[in-house]
C-alpha cells in the first residue's frame, strides 16, 4: 500500500531563505506521525506543504502515491487543525462544522445530520447554535476538530493545536486526540515545538533543524538512541559533550549523549567502579523535582552536566552551591553521536 | 470552464491573478491620475502667446522663469508657506491636549463619543464650514458680538491694526483666514496624534512614574518621543491642505494672493493654463521635500 | 491607562476644542431660521421657516443637486469595483513593486486637491476633451478608489490568513471562499468605503471647480450663491440639507467599520 504522505527531496525556498531544504520522508496510513523541533526549522512549512498551502520549489509531494504538487488545498483529501482554530465567526458552530460538506453540494439536511454526529463525537453536544466568540479555547479547538474530520480526510494536518491550552487542558487533550486517531484510525501528522508532546503522542516522529530532518524514527529510538548532538539536546534534554570537553571526559573527541538519571552524584574522591567514566566538578545548584532531584555541576573539563537522584537515596553527597562532587557513569550507556 | 477549473488555474499562477487583479484600478490611476499629473508637467513647459492668448505647444522654460523673477510671485509662495507652517505649528499645540485627554484620561464611552464629536465636524461639508465661519468672522457677526458684550472691541481693533495679520475685518485678515484654516484641519490632527498615543503601552507611563518622574517628565521624556510619527502624520495634512487651498483665503482673505488662488485665477479668466501649471508645481516640490523630511520621522507609518 | 485624577485643565481644553469644532455647524443651523435676510445679524432678530419653503422652489438648486447626486453615484460605483480589486491584490502581501503601487494609491490625498484639479484641466486641455458630466466623473472616482481601497484593505488586514486557508483546506475554491468567507467579512468595510466616497464626492468642490466647465454641481451652486447677499438664508437652508445628506452616510460608516472589540 502506498504512503499516505511522501516527500521526495522536497525544497521551498522564501527569498533567500530555504525553510525546507531537500526534506524526504514517507508516513504509512493509519499511523500518529509527529513533526518536531524549534520555531524556524520548517516542520510547520512542510505541513503546510501537505496541505496544499504552499508549493515545492523543489521535489515531489505526493498523497497516497499520487503526485499532488500542482492541486489546490480543495481537491486534496487532507484536512487541517489550524493553530488558532480558524473558525469563521460569522457562521455557528454547527454552520462551521457543516463548512466542508456545505461546499461539496452535500443537501442542508444531511449536512446538518453529519454536523450534528461529529460535534456529539468530539462531545460538543449542545454547542450547536453557539458562535465561536463565545467558546473556550478547548471548545475552539474541538469545533476546529469537527470541522476537519467530518470531510473524511485520508490524513488530518494539526499544527500546534495545543499551544494555547493551559497545562492541565493540554494534557487532558493529548490523550483525548490520541485515542481518537486509534478509534478513526486515519493518519495524523502532529507539528509540535513541545517534544514531551511529541514523544507521548506519536508512533514515529521526525525532528526537523534548519529545513532539514536530522532523525525520524519512534519515540523510545529517539529518546535512547539520538544520532546527533542537536537530536540529543531536543529530545529529553540529555547531556551532550563534543569536541574537547567530550576528548577530556571520554579519551575521543567524538560527541556523546548521556542522560541525567544515568549520572550517579558522589562525594569527591569516592571510589568509582570499574566501567564507569567519572568527572569532578563543582555544584552550581540542586533543584527539587518532588520524587527526585537534579544536580546542576558545572565540569573541570567544562560544560554543565545534570544528575537526577532519587529523593528517598539517604547517602550523603555533596548539594550546596560551590561544594565539590564527584559524577559517574556507566561508559555503556553513552550514546555515540554524529556531529 | 467552471468556477472550480478558473480557481485552480489561478493557484498555479499566483502572479498572474495578482496582476489581474490589479491591471484595472492601476490602469485608471494611470491614466486619470498620474498621466494627468504628467499632462500638467507637460503644460508647465509650453508658454502662452500674449496676443492670441492661445497655448504654444513648444517646450520653454519660459513660464517657469516669468514665475521665478516676478517678485510678486515669490512673494505668494512666501506668503502661503508661511501660512502653511503656522497653521501646522498652531494645530498641533491645540490638537495635542485634545488627543491627550482622549486617550490618557477619557473612560472607553467618553473616548468613543469623542471620536464620533471629530469625526463629524471632520466630514461635514467643507464649504459649508467655510461658509459658516464666514458668517461668524463677518462684522456683524457672533465673534464680534462676544468681543462687544466683553468691551472689549478695542481690542479687536488693536489686532486689526497689526500689519501682516490684520485686515479691515476679521473676515478679510490674515488671522481671520488662520483661525478658519487651524479650524478645517484640526481633526485631521487630533486623529493621528490620538492613534499614536493610543499605540504607547501603559506600562510604559507606569515604568516611568515608578522610576520617579513627575507627569510633565513623562510626558517630554516618553510620550512625546513615542507621539511624534503621529505629530508628523498629521502635519502632512495639515501642512499640504493649507499649501494648495484656494477657497478659504477667497472666502475669508486679506487681499494678498496665496498659491492655490494663482493657480485658479490663472486658469480661469486669464486661460494661462501653462502658468497656472507652473504654479501647481511648487506646492508639489514643497510638498514632496516636506514628504522625504517628515519620513525620516516615521510619519508614513502612522499615516 | 486611566488617572483617577484627571486633571481639570486637561478635561477643560479637551471639552473646549470640541465645542470649537462643532460650533460653525451650530451656527449654520440657527441662521437657516433668521428673519434678518443678510444672515450676518447676531444674535438673529427673529425666526422663521420661510427660508425652507423658498428654498425648496428653487429649480436651479434642484438641477445641481440632482448633477451632485449622478456623478456621486457613478463615481462611487466605479470605486466599490476598483478599490476593492486593488485592496484584495494589495492584501495578500509579499509581491515586487508593492511600496511603489501603495505610494500611487496615498498621492492622491497626499497632495492637495487643486493639484489633481489642475493636472485634470491640463489634461483635458491638451487632448482637447470638452469639459463635463465626465470630466467631473473622473475627477472623483480618483480619490473614491483610494477610499473604498483604504478602508477594504483596512478589514482584509485584519483578517486572519488562516481562514481563507481553512476554507480552502475545507473543500471551497476561490470563488466560494470569497463569497462564504471574505464578502461576509468585508460587507460593512465596503459599504463604509461606498458610504464615505458618496459623501466626499456629493460634497466636493476643490477638483470639480476644474472639471466641471459649465455644469454645476450642489457645491458650485452654493459657490456661487455666496457671492450673493440677497439669497443668503436660503443659501444657509441648502447648507443644513448638506450637511445632513453628508453627514448620514458618514455617521453610518463610521459605527460599520469600527472594530469588533469596541462594539459593547
Amino acid at each position: 500500500m502506498a504512503p499516505a504522505v511522501e516527500f521526495r527531496s522536497v525544497a521551498r525556498t522564501f527569498g533567500t531563505v530555504r525553510a525546507v531544504d531537500g526534506v524526504s520522508l514517507s508516513v504509512e496510513p493509519g499511523e500518529f506521525f509527529a513533526m518536531l523541533g524549534p520555531s524556524g526549522s520548517g516542520k510547520t512549512t512542510c505541513l503546510r506543504l501537505i496541505a496544499g498551502f504552499e508549493l515545492p520549489d523543489e521535489g515531489h509531494v505526493l498523497l497516497d502515491g499520487r503526485d499532488v504538487s500542482s492541486v489546490p488545498p480543495y481537491e486534496r483529501n487532507v484536512n487541517t487543525v489550524f493553530q488558532d482554530y480558524a473558525l469563521f465567526p460569522h457562521m455557528t458552530v454547527l454552520e462551521n462544522v457543516a463548512y466542508g460538506p456545505r461546499m461539496r453540494g452535500v443537501k442542508s439536511d444531511d449536512r446538518t445530520a453529519a454536523a450534528r454526529e461529529m460535534l456529539n463525537l468530539v462531545k460538543l453536544h449542545g454547542f450547536e447554535d453557539r458562535r465561536p466568540a463565545q467558546l473556550s479555547g478547548g471548545q475552539k479547538q474541538r469545533v476546529a476538530l469537527a470541522r476537519a474530520l467530518i470531510n473524511h480526510p485520508k490524513v488530518l494536518l494539526l499544527d500546534e493545536p495545543l499551544g494555547a491550552l493551559d497545562l492541565k487542558l493540554r494534557e487532558e487533550m493529548q490523550i483525548e486526540l490520541r485515542s481518537l486517531q486509534r478509534r478513526i484510525g486515519i493518519t495524523f501528522i502532529y507539528v509540535t515545538h513541545d517534544q514531551g508532546e511529541a514523544l507521548s503522542m506519536s508512533d514515529r516522529v521526525a525532528v526537523f533543524n534548519a529545513g532539514r530532518i536530522e532523525q525520524m524514527a519512534s519515540a523510545r529510538e529517539l529518546y535512547t538512541k539520538p544520532r546527533t548532538t542537536f537530536v540529543a539536546r531536543f529530545v529529553g534534554g540529555a547531556n551532550v559533550a563534543e569536541g574537547e570537553v567530550a576528548a577530556r571526559l571520554a579519551g575521543s573527541p567524538q560527541p556523546f549523549a548521556i542522560r541525567a538519571e544515568s549520572v550517579h552524584v558522589l562525594a569527591p574522591g569516592e571510589p568509582v567502579a570499574p566501567g564507569l567514566v567519572s568527572a569532578e566538578g563543582t555544584v552550581l545548584d540542586v533543584q527539587f523535582h518532588g520524587a527526585t532531584s537534579r544536580w546542576q555541576v558545572r565540569l573541570d573539563a567544562g560544560d554543565v552536566f545534570s544528575a537526577t537522584r532519587g529523593t528517598g537515596d539517604s547517602s550523603n553527597v555533596p548539594s550546596a552551591a560551590g561544594e565539590r562532587v564527584r559524577l559517574a557513569w556507566p561508559r555503556a550507556s553513552m550514546v555515540m553521536l554524529e556531529a | 470552464m467552471n468556477a472550480r477549473t478558473l480557481s485552480t488555474f489561478f493557484y498555479r499562477r499566483p502572479t498572474f491573478y495578482l496582476l489581474l487583479l490589479l491591471a484595472p484600478p492601476l490602469l485608471w490611476l494611470g491614466t486619470a491620475y498620474l498621466g494627468t499629473l504628467f499632462a500638467l508637467l507637460t503644460q508647465s513647459i509650453y508658454s502662452i502667446d500674449e496676443f492670441t492668448a492661445q497655448i504654444v505647444r513648444t517646450p520653454t522654460l519660459a513660464t517657469y522663469r516669468q514665475l521665478f523673477t516676478q517678485p510678486a510671485n515669490l512673494d505668494i509662495v512666501l506668503r502661503t508657506l508661511t501660512m502653511a507652517i503656522c497653521v501646522t505649528i498652531a494645530a498641533a499645540f491645540i490638537a495635542f491636549p485634545i488627543a491627550n485627554y482622549m486617550v490618557r484620561y477619557a473612560s472607553p464611552a467618553t473616548r468613543a463619543a469623542f471620536y464620533v464629536a471629530i469625526l463629524v465636524p471632520m466630514w461635514a461639508s467643507y464649504l459649508v464650514k467655510v461658509y459658516a465661519w464666514r458668517l461668524i468672522l463677518a462684522k456683524e457677526g457672533i465673534l464680534n458680538w462676544m468681543f462687544e458684550a466683553a468691551g472689549a472691541e478695542g481690542v479687536l481693533a488693536a489686532i486689526l491694526q497689526i500689519p501682516g495679520i490684520g485686515g479691515p475685518s476679521l473676515a478679510s485678515s490674515y488671522i481671520g483666514m488662520f483661525i478658519v484654516f487651524v479650524y478645517m484641519w484640526l481633526p485631521y490632527m487630533i486623529l493621528p496624534i490620538a492613534a499614536a498615543l493610543e499605540r504607547v503601552p501603559a506600562s510604559l507611563l507606569q515604568a516611568s512614574a515608578d522610576l520617579g518622574a513627575r507627569p510633565r517628565q513623562t510626558l517630554r521624556s516618553v510620550v512625546l518621543p513615542l507621539v511624534t510619527p503621529g505629530l508628523a502624520a498629521g502635519s502632512v495634512f495639515t501642512f499640504s491642505l493649507t499649501l494648495g487651498d484656494y477657497i478659504i483665503p477667497s472666502i475669508v482673505g486679506a487681499p494678498g494672493y496665496f498659491i492655490g488662488m494663482m493657480v485658479y485665477q490663472q486658469q480661469g479668466t486669464a486661460g494661462n493654463i501653462p502658468l497656472a501649471a507652473a504654479f501647481s508645481v511648487v506646492p508639489i516640490v514643497l510638498i514632496g521635500v516636506y514628504l522625504a523630511l517628515v519620513k525620516r520621522l516615521g510619519a508614513f507609518d502612522a499615516m | 491607562m486611566r488617572c483617577r485624577r484627571v486633571p481639570l485643565l486637561s478635561r477643560l481644553t479637551a471639552y473646549a476644542g470640541i465645542a470649537f469644532l462643532h460650533f460653525p455647524v451650530l451656527i449654520i443651523l440657527l441662521y437657516a431660521f433668521t428673519t434678518e435676510d443678510r444672515t450676518y445679524e447676531f444674535p438673529p432678530p427673529g425666526l422663521t421657516l420661510k427660508w425652507f419653503r423658498l428654498a425648496f422652489e428653487r429649480s436651479d438648486m434642484w438641477a445641481a443637486m440632482r448633477l451632485s447626486l449622478a456623478v456621486a453615484s457613478v463615481a462611487t460605483l466605479a470605486a466599490l469595483v476598483l478599490g476593492t480589486l486593488a485592496a484584495l491584490a494589495l492584501a495578500s502581501g509579499r509581491f515586487r513593486g508593492k511600496n511603489t503601487i501603495t505610494l500611487l494609491f496615498v498621492l492622491p490625498i497626499a497632495l492637495p486637491g487643486i493639484i489633481t484639479g489642475i493636472a485634470l484641466l491640463s489634461a483635458i486641455k491638451l487632448v482637447g476633451l470638452a469639459p463635463g458630466f465626465w470630466t467631473i466623473v473622473a475627477g472623483h472616482a480618483t480619490f473614491c478608489i483610494v477610499i473604498v481601497h483604504n478602508n477594504v484593505i483596512a478589514r482584509l488586514r485584519r483578517l486572519p490568513p488562516s481562514w481563507v486557508e481553512a476554507s480552502m483546506d475545507l473543500g471551497a475554491d476561490g470563488w466560494q471562499t470569497f463569497r462564504a468567507v471574505l464578502l461576509p467579512q468585508i460587507g460593512t468595510a465596503l459599504l463604509a468605503g461606498g458610504l464615505l466616497a458618496f459623501a466626499l464626492s456629493f460634497d466636493e468642490i476643490i477638483v470639480t471647480i476644474f472639471t466641471s466647465g459649465h455644469e454645476r454641481t450642489l457645491p458650485i451652486w452654493f459657490f456661487n450663491e455666496l457671492f450673493r447677499p440677497r439669497d443668503r438664508p436660503i443659501t444657509n437652508v441648502v447648507a443644513v440639507f448638506v450637511i445632513a445628506a453628508t453627514l448620514i452616510p458618514i455617521v453610518l460608516a463610521y459605527y460599520l467599520t469600527r472594530p469588533a472589540e469596541e462594539r459593547t
